[in-house]
């Protein structure tokens, strides 16, 4: 058995110039057009060129059949470090704890890191029919549903051994539709009571319509760099003060009930030097609401089977007092492919820079942001989080 | 609760037939096991060979997820476990479930370790002990079906199991031949299974045989005139039953012993070959357009196509070896026929038979195969939606032996003591 060792901070990199496109819920564009507009975007925030980019991170399903190689040509880009991160929501912690690295060791000076997909009419069938081997082989075949069965199987079973009902996870959606008003680029535009919730279509027991994301096309983009040179550039940026990733944590467990996030958050919250109370905001995967509370859960701010009465007593909002998912998650802002695993992230580096506009969290300092990736059959294989702290 | 299974009513020709939809076939080569397994019915999956891991895998690996060995053997399991979790999806991607909506699913942890997302028996609940089935699904390949541990009422009345099965129950069946001594067996045992008619073809009626009076005396038998040597004949009756015909079962045969030198001429092997495989392909060319586009018309859609073949259609057997190649070649074109109706949904059953019980084996020792028999395996095998089936100990040693080596098996068929 080989030890662990202590793991490094990322003391003098730095992340910086958010980006977000408005989401279509359809897109006759490709996954390139999506990813370009958010990285010019990103790259233009930073007061930078594209030549200046010498280091590519990307995720996206809907690229094939490029990868980030082609991309790299087909945007002009002339990287010396590059990465193509497949992990769908947990993709923005992953990509920027790789990317931080990078930068802190030299192998690049600014890395662009990007997510973003497509949407077409008839893409997420297609996806879902040949998403993973295991999938199309052990999953699909029964019913079709998606991830939305899958979820079902999960949500159901969370239910029962915890005794958590719909209203508890209406509140995370009604919340959440509450934070989406608030921004512009947001899908959902209308208010979302509790008791719409409750009537929402069933889709997959006990899932129903508002417990789902909404597919569409959009993409999302920051950038890794030196602290100097963010100083330099004279932007907004954000330190990062600890990151996580696992994958396939607990394999032996009947059904998902806690994701990796359990098996490393001591070592989480060590590099930070703080623990989840001294957390101004979080921003969790936001795909089902029961994958909120397994977060809330193996996070830490509450025990295993507690995150229902945990919220019930918190005020989910941008002005209560546990903000969480400030821009509306992808429940209510729209899932953007692999854009869904950096939405939170992006968002959080926005609130603690006090650049996040009608959103902004009061003196938000510490995000807290957590990812959560890939049923690649039965459970959700990839987390990972990021505790970021905005520089004062 | 089994909602009971509603006898159709008679077809509204002004209606449209539905076209067949399939669920999703796409599978590793891996999984393709599975559904090997699933052709006889067998809960089968990937044990772990090395000693000290012996873990159980699912979904099918190429390499073992506790100890990353490669030796991964398809093994006979226990198929029973939990049902930790249920979802009924309202809303599906795939046609085929969109138009079968409300579909169940759940996930049962296996008592052998791994948890499995299968389809449901109606009866079950979160929390039931249950045994999953392994079965080809309309696509053509392998999914998992939890049952109770107890057969529930009307059990095979339930919505999935019976789009996983081809049930005899109410549905039409053409027998191809009336001379056949396994005839009247099988008409009788598939009315006795629920089957609403049973057409039986019968060549040449004015030339008389014995079982004649007592397939007429059957409640639900229609004699048809049918000769699979004559191709209008196979076409005309396709053109007046083709669209009533939801199974049919190919007992048509021609046998005679010998093989090549014993033999003055090739007469007796071409009427082998006319019967046993152009009798199969000029039925394949008449009838199965009817039942490929009728898969997904309710209750008695077609859903079987039943060739009983020898099982010498594997290896030759040199005493009966000119009807052997003849139904290996029978045997070849129903794999041909396996992938032309795959797209429908219409499964090509193969039953491989023993030596039967009857005047043209009489000098060959037992076990020999009765046709009641073959008659309660062939039905038993369409209740359970089987895909190959073995009927009798020669057939199933065969089976055995072919699925072990080929060629040791060539080798023991063709040795010296053999003639």
């Amino acid at each position: 058995m080989i030890k662990p060792r202590k793991r490094m901070g990322y003391d003098g990199v730095v992340v910086a110039a958010p980006a977000s496109t408005p989401y279509e819920r359809y897109s006759t564009e490709t996954a390139h057009w999506w990813i370009a507009k958010a990285l010019r975007q990103s790259i233009k925030a930073a007061g930078l060129t594209p030549r200046d980019i010498d280091g590519f991170s990307v995720a996206s399903f809907s690229l094939f059949p490029d990868t980030a190689v082609g991309l790299t040509q087909h945007l002009g880009l002339v990287p010396r470090w590059l990465d193509h991160i497949p992990q769908g929501g947990a993709s923005g912690p992953s990509a920027l704890r790789r990317a931080a690295r990078a930068v802190q060791c030299g192998d690049a000076s600014v890395v662009a890191c990007v997510a973003g997909d497509t949407n077409h009419v008839d893409s997420f069938r297609r996806m879902l029919s040949s998403f993973s081997r295991f999938a199309q082989d052990a999953s699909y075949p029964y019913g079709s549903g998606g991830p939305n069965a899958c979820f079902a199987l999960l949500t159901d079973y969370y239910m029962r051994e915890f005794g958590v009902s719909r209203e508890d996870f209406g509140r995370i959606c009604v919340t959440q539709r509450d934070n989406a008003l608030r921004n512009e680029n947001a899908v959902m535009k209308k208010p979302l009571t509790m008791d719409a919730y409750l009537a929402g279509r069933e889709i997959s027991d006990p899932i129903t319509l508002f417990d789902c994301v909404m597919p569409v096309a959009g993409a999302e983009a920051f950038l890794v760099m030196r602290e100097e040179d963010a100083v330099a550039a004279g932007i907004p940026y954000a330190h990062i003060s600890a990151t996580i990733e696992r994958h396939n944590a607990f394999p032996e467990d009947p059904i998902q009930m806690r994701g990796g996030w359990a098996m490393d958050i001591e070592e989480f919250y060590g590099m930070a030097g703080h623990g989840p109370e001294s957390v101004d905001l979080l921003q969790t995967y936001d795909d089902y609401p029961v994958i909120v509370m397994m977060q809330m859960e193996d996070l830490g701010f509450c025990a295993k089977g507690e995150a229902a009465r945990f919220i019930a007593d918190k005020d989910l909002t941008v002005s209560g007092d546990f903000p969480h998912n400030t821009s509306g998650g992808q429940l209510s802002a729209g899932q953007a492919g692999a854009a869904g695993g950096f939405i939170g992230l992006v968002e959080a580096i926005r609130q603690v820079t006090g650049t996040a506009g009608a959103t902004q969290v009061a003196n938000a300092k510490r995000a807290l942001v957590s990812g959560f990736g890939v049923i690649n059959y039965d459970r959700g294989v990839c987390t990972s989080a990021a505790l970021l702290e905005g520089a004062s | 609760m089994v909602t009971p299974l509603q006898k159709p009513p008679k077809k509204n020709p002004q209606l449209r037939t539905r076209v067949p939809t399939l669920p999703s076939h796409y599978r590793s080569r891996s999984a393709l096991f599975m559904a090997a397994a699933a052709a006889e019915g067998r809960f089968m999956l990937q044990v772990c060979a090395e000693p000290d891991c012996e873990s159980v895998q699912y979904p099918a690996r190429d390499a073992c997820a506790c100890c990353l060995s490669d030796r991964l053997v398809w093994q006979d399991v226990s198929p029973r476990g939990n049902l930790i979790a249920t979802s009924t999806v309202r809303t599906s991607t795939n046609t085929y479930f969109r138009e079968r909506t409300p579909w169940r699913l759940g996930t049962v942890h296996l008592d052998i370790g791994p948890s499995v997302m299968c389809h449901l028996h109606s009866e079950l609940v979160v929390g039931d002990e249950v045994q999953l089935i392994n079965r080809l699904d309309k696509s053509g390949q392998s999914v998992l079906l939890a049952l109770p541990l107890e057969r529930a009422q009307l059990q095979e009345d339930d919505m999935q199991l019976r789009e996983l099965t081809c049930d005899p129950k109410f549905r039409r069946i053409l027998i191809t031949d009336a001379r056949n001594p396994n005839a009247y067996a099988l008409a009788k045992s598939l009315l006795e299974a629920g089957a609403t008619t049973v057409f039986v073809g019968e060549a040449e009626s004015w030339r008389p045989y014995p079982d004649r009076a007592k397939l007429e005396s059957l409640q639900g038998v229609e004699l048809v005139s049918l000769d699979v040597t004559d191709t209008s004949s196979v076409q005309e009756l396709a053109g007046e039953f083709g669209g009533k015909v939801d199974i049919l079962i190919n007992n048509a045969r021609f046998v005679r012993p010998g093989g090549i030198q014993g033999r003055g001429d090739v007469g007796f092997a071409m009427d082998e070959m006319q019967v046993n495989y152009f009798g199969m392909m000029r039925l394949a060319q008449a009838f199965a357009p009817a039942m490929t586009g009728r898969s997904a018309d309710g209750v008695n859609s077609a859903v079987a196509w039943v060739n009983v073949l020898s099982v010498y259609s594997l290896v030759n057997n040199p005493g009966f070896g000119s009807f052997s190649a003849s139904n290996a070649a029978a045997h070849s074109l129903s794999q041909c026929l396996r992938a032309e109706m795959a797209a429908s949904g219409v499964r090509v059953v193969n039953v491989y038979c023993g030596p039967t019980e009857d005047e043209w084996h009489q000098p060959l020792p037992p076990p020999k195969v009765p046709a009641g028999t073959l008659a309660r395996e062939l039905v038993k095998a369409l209740q359970a939606g089987l895909e190959d089936v073995y009927v009798g100990d020669i057939a199933k040693d065969i089976r055995r032996k072919f699925m072990e080596s080929p060629k040791v098996l060539e080798k023991e068929m063709t040795s010296l003591e053999t003639l």
